[in-house]
């Protein structure tokens, strides 16, 4: 009998992980970067990383079942004539007709508005499913300015000057030509299949003064009747802010890099901006700064998925947020319903996000007429509705037992932070402790 | 919709309205024009002391003429549906910004951006243009009559450029199905944008443009045609050096 040394267990590398390595096989066999929708998927500091601390002897709570806590808000009050009043602090994020189907769109419009909130256009142009079946539509006006027309702009609820999305700040739209269907290539004016490339700039202005002249125009056009908010991404939030507010936005939107795209670079979605806890406190600071906290509102984007998530973004100084990735799964994105579509497109339920793909299984991100069929826009805006309802009674759940008659009663003091990270981010202390890390000295 | 003969509207100068925007802010003079309606009879708007207002005569639906005596800031005509915009002077950066129909006509100079995402009407400017002419059109069609600064029609869409003098750097660059046609020199193509053939059809068009805009003297044969070779409308790695 021959004596083998005892062997070591196979052990992979944490820094080259089955991931990266697929991933440098796949660049090799290709040669081209890989292009995916959604956000970042990396582990981020994120809501989930604070705690809310609830009433105790020094706070009393509001009786759940009776007492009221008001979930309205106002937007825009600032400087337009007709300021949007929505029942509830979550809006629909802009999504293009283009990257989404005719249906969901509609879906999208039809949830929002039995929910007494906003829905957003995107980089695509206006449709009628969405102007007609939303009440309040927010109108984007993006570098490409695709659709983009006075009359249009004129029958919006607000404008959304568009600088940048968390996904990609910094990036211009893609869709690649396998959704430049007819309709898309009209409203765009582009020839039919091509590789569509949107401007990352704007192509008529650049920098604050500029942006500043531009919110006139605008405003002129529209005789300072909608609220306009500038959109950007999370990259250098306290500055950003202070600048929109400089230029004369009414509402400051940061979307952070957990916030969807329907197509970039995934070297881009995973590398380029900031998380959303991050974003918060540096825009609140800015707008305090500034002395215009609550007077410009200030809306966040990027992962947010719950009441809870809705109740600590407004407790550290959000007027507002709003949702893209969690509003296309409540339609029906990456249900498990088609896991064998899925298996054949090479992924999971969960898992998918080759978007700009156009063979979405679930019929929301694509322009294949069999393909959207499966969205049936009634049953998809009525799954939205039920699934904002109840983020807003979980926020309200919460709100109550901090004692809070509103949500935006909610304050910092109310949070503390379970990592030290989080803490530092959001400016609360860490669980247990009175410090803040960066406050005070330390 | 045609443009309109912006001399008859001077003829008739008796019915002309005039705003004074060293009297009157910008917003009533905006407000004025928004206010317009199908059969007005105030077809004829004069504006003096622009100064260079930002924003002047913005958004108009209504087939009126407005003539703008100096010259203006940032946007003048932007959005313009229908009205004919003249501008007696310079034009700041973006004069007829996303343009759906009508016509803007600068006597003097224009700056950067002029035209910038236009989907109709004509723009002419009688002097130069800077940078950035025509970037992103979508249907308009400009006519310059003197030269154009650099990155002009950049990822023009769709629309006819015209220029009388000559262009400057990276002309086209990232084109997609807009035409261009330059008299004189350019000074450099940009990415996937080359020089084409001029068919009759083109030679036919462009004479159209000329005499639209009211150039005299000039041939159509005199220019060359460019547009994209489209050779980056689907994304091939092996023309990632372009970019």
């Amino acid at each position: 009998m021959t004596y083998r040394n005892p062997p070591t267990t196979p052990r992979k590398s944490a820094t080259f992980d089955d991931y990266t390595l697929s991933e440098i096989r796949r660049a090799a066999a290709t040669g081209i970067y890989d292009i995916r929708g959604a956000g970042a998927k990396r582990k981020l500091p994120h809501f989930d990383d604070l705690l809310v601390l609830g009433a105790s002897i020094s706070r009393y709570p509001l009786e759940g079942y009776r007492e009221r806590c008001d979930t309205s808000v106002v937007l825009g009050s600032r400087h337009a004539k007709k300021p949007i009043e929505l029942k509830i602090p979550i809006t629909i994020a802009g999504m293009s007709f283009g990257s989404l189907s005719g249906p969901a769109k509609e879906a999208l419009g039809r949830g929002a508005t039995l929910s007494g909130t906003s829905t957003t256009t995107g980089d695509g142009g206006m449709t009628e499913e969405e102007r007609g079946h939303s009440k309040t539509l927010v109108y984007q006006y993006l570098p490409s300015r695709y659709g983009m027309n006075p009359r249009d702009l004129r029958r919006a609820d607000a404008i959304e000057i568009v600088i940048g999305q968390g996904a990609k700040p910094g990036g211009g739209g893609m869709l690649l030509g396998q959704k430049i269907s007819d309709r898309v290539a009209e409203m765009r004016t582009l020839p039919k299949g091509i590789d569509q490339r949107s401007a990352s700039r704007h192509p008529d202005w650049t920098g604050p003064d500029d942006l500043e002249i531009k919110i006139l125009e605008l405003r002129e056009i529209t005789d300072w009747e909608k609220p306009i908010y500038v959109k950007v991404g999370g990259a250098r939030p306290y500055y950003d802010t202070a600048l929109a507010v400089k230029s004369g936005a009414d509402v400051v939107v940061i979307d952070g890099m957990q916030g969807g795209t329907a197509a970039t670079q995934e070297v881009f979605i995973e590398n380029v901006g900031q998380p959303t806890l991050a974003c918060i406190r540096p825009a609140v600071q800015a707008l305090q700064d500034l002395g215009m906290h609550r007077k410009v509102q200030l809306i966040v984007s990027g992962g947010i998925r719950n009441g809870a998530d809705v109740a600590k973004a407004l407790a550290l100084g959000v007027d507002a947020v709003s949702i893209g990735t969690a509003a296309l799964v409540a339609l029906g994105d990456n249900d498990p319903r088609w896991e064998a579509e899925y298996n054949e497109l090479g992924t999971t339920a969960g898992a998918y996000d080759d978007w700009h793909e156009g063979r979405d299984p679930a019929g929301i991100t694509t322009q294949d007429p069999e393909l959207m069929k499966r969205v049936d826009p009634i049953a998809a805006g009525r799954r939205l509705a039920n699934y904002l309802k109840v983020m807003t009674l979980e926020a309200q759940t919460i709100a109550r037992a901090c004692g809070k008659n509103s949500l935006h009663n909610l304050e910092p003091e109310d949070l503390v932070a379970l990592t030290i990270e989080a803490a530092a981010m959001a400016g609360v202390p860490l669980a247990g402790t009175n410090w803040i890390p960066g406050k005070n000295g330390f | 919709m045609p443009a309109i003969n912006v001399s008859t509207a001077l003829d008739q100068s008796h019915a002309s309205r005039v705003f004074d925007l060293a009297e009157m802010p910008l917003r009533e003079l905006n407000q004025a024009l928004h206010n317009l309606t199908l059969g007005s009879n105030e077809t004829a708007w004069e504006v003096l002391n622009p100064k260079g207002s930002h924003s002047v005569a913005v958004g108009v639906d209504q087939p009126v003429t407005i003539d703008v005596r100096g010259s203006v800031g940032y946007y003048c005509g932007g959005m313009n549906d229908g009205s004919a915009v003249t501008v007696h002077g310079s034009a700041g950066p973006g004069v007829g910004e996303n343009m759906m129909s009508g016509s803007i006509t600068v006597k003097g100079d224009a700056s950067q951006y002029a035209g910038a995402t236009g989907r109709g009407g004509l723009l002419v400017i009688e002097g130069n243009a800077s940078s950035r002419c025509g970037i992103s059109m979508k249907g308009i069609d400009i006519v310059v009559h003197g030269n154009i600064g650099h990155m002009s029609a950049f990822m023009a869409q769709s629309g006819n450029l015209v220029v009388l003098g000559d262009a400057g750097d990276a002309l086209g660059d990232s084109i997609y199905e807009a035409r261009l046609f330059v008299r004189g020199k350019v000074g450099s193509l940009g990415a996937d944008c080359i020089a084409k053939e001029m068919r009759p059809e083109h030679l036919e068009l462009l004479q159209g443009l000329l005499d639209r805009a009211g150039v005299t003297g000039v041939k159509a044969a005199e220019f060359k045609r460019y547009g994209s070779a489209r050779t980056l409308y689907n994304f091939n790695i092996d023309n990632a050096d372009a970019y």
